[in-house]
């Protein structure tokens, strides 16, 4: 800090946004490298099962890992279409 | 049998050349034979930095290759009987570094080393990898930086998984922090983030706070390692960094602007 510092109005503390920034930064990177690695085939070939009997987005499944301190979770979230052309892939 | 000590960042440019030269000759000073080897096979650097580049005749990749001996590679230091240094090749491939070959390498090092200390490229890549798989120790080194910080964070998480130690379940490599480039005036002011911010992330064992300081590019062109400029605050800061991964209890240094008054109004630089 110079002598004309002291007559500059007050910098803004960009040490407190780079640390909030780290902080939400590390916690993605982390949950996702501690993801098991079969986690991406594992919703491919869930997709092609699902789409055998209803027909679906590649967008419409989502598989997520969460871990906390007691358990794992696997949470697989699959969005169906508003009207379902179910009868013609529909084995019988 | 030699410790193995990685100095490892992710991140590029943050001082793992400048600061293995200075531990390397730090630890071979309190008299311990000691080797410090460069894995950045391409760029190589450490030469420079250690001022023995004209006298680089075989590299680490003539040693893995069997064309030369460890002996003939190995590279004595000017300044000081008990320091070798083995410099990557600059020309050949990086595929030219193998598991096995490092491990050789390293093996026979052991039996006359005492500290090995292995200077990793930047990247998560092959060198990189490879640096850090037979370490016993490893010093990362971080910039009090938003992206030194988030590269460090991951390099720990491959120390922990990728390393020798963690695929034989033995115990895990011991990981230090070395904050590199610390500017305490900036903390202070509130524009760098300063050592608790990093721990807070980090939580890694302090070896000590490198201040950011004009010696370590004056050194870096006149090819001395900063821990031999006595007078400058990185050098002593790096001597403190030795004495403390030795086992000596010295206060930490350089955390808080201490300036002078007349320093502070003018805006002196140290």
């Amino acid at each position: 800090m110079s002598l004309l510092d002291y007559f500059r109005a007050s910098k803004p503390r960009t040490a407190s946004i780079a640390k909030e920034r780290l902080q939400i930064l590390v916690a993605h990177d982390r949950s996702h490298h501690n993801q098991p690695s079969y986690l991406p085939q594992l919703q491919k070939e869930l997709l092609e099962v699902v789409r055998r009997y209803v027909n679906v987005d590649q967008d419409a499944i989502s598989v997520n890992f969460e871990q906390d301190e007691n358990q794992e979770t696997l949470e697989l979230n699959i969005v169906l279409p508003d009207y379902q052309q179910t009868d013609k892939n529909l084995p019988g | 049998m030699a410790r193995v000590i990685v100095v490892t960042s992710g991140k590029g440019g943050v001082g793992k050349t400048t600061t293995s030269a200075a531990i390397a000759m730090g630890l071979a000073k309190k008299g311990h034979k000691t080797a410090v080897i460069d894995f950045d096979v391409g760029l190589r650097n450490l030469d420079l930095i250690m001022g023995c580049e004209r006298r680089v005749v075989y590299d680490f990749i003539n040693v893995i290759n069997g064309e030369a001996s460890i002996n003939q590679a190995l590279i004595r230091d000017k300044n000081c009987n008990l320091l070798y240094v083995l410099p990557a090749s600059q020309t050949r491939d990086k595929d030219a570094l193998t598991q096995e070959g490092v491990g050789k390498v390293l093996d026979e090092l052991s039996q006359d080393f005492k500290y090995i200390v292995c200077d990793s490229p930047a990247g998560i890549e092959r060198g990189a990898n490879l640096a850090l798989y037979f370490a016993d120790d490893a010093f990362v080194v971080t910039n009090p930086e938003i992206s030194s910080v988030r590269d460090s964070d991951r390099m720990l998480g491959l120390l922990s998984s990728k390393s020798r130690r963690a695929e034989r379940n033995e115990e895990p490599i011991k990981e230090y922090l070395l904050l590199t480039r610390y500017d305490p005036d900036r903390v202070h002011s509130g524009e760098m983030l300063g050592l608790e911010d990093v721990q807070d992330i980090l939580s890694l064992h302090l070896l000590g706070i490198i201040p950011e300081s004009k010696s370590v590019l004056t050194s870096s062109n006149a090819g001395i390692p900063v821990i031999l400029d006595e007078k400058s605050e990185a050098g002593q800061a790096y001597a403190d960094v030795v004495a403390r991964y030795l086992g000596e209890e010295r206060p930490h240094r350089f955390i808080d602007g201490k300036k002078g008054f007349f320093r502070k109004l003018f805006g002196g630089k140290s």
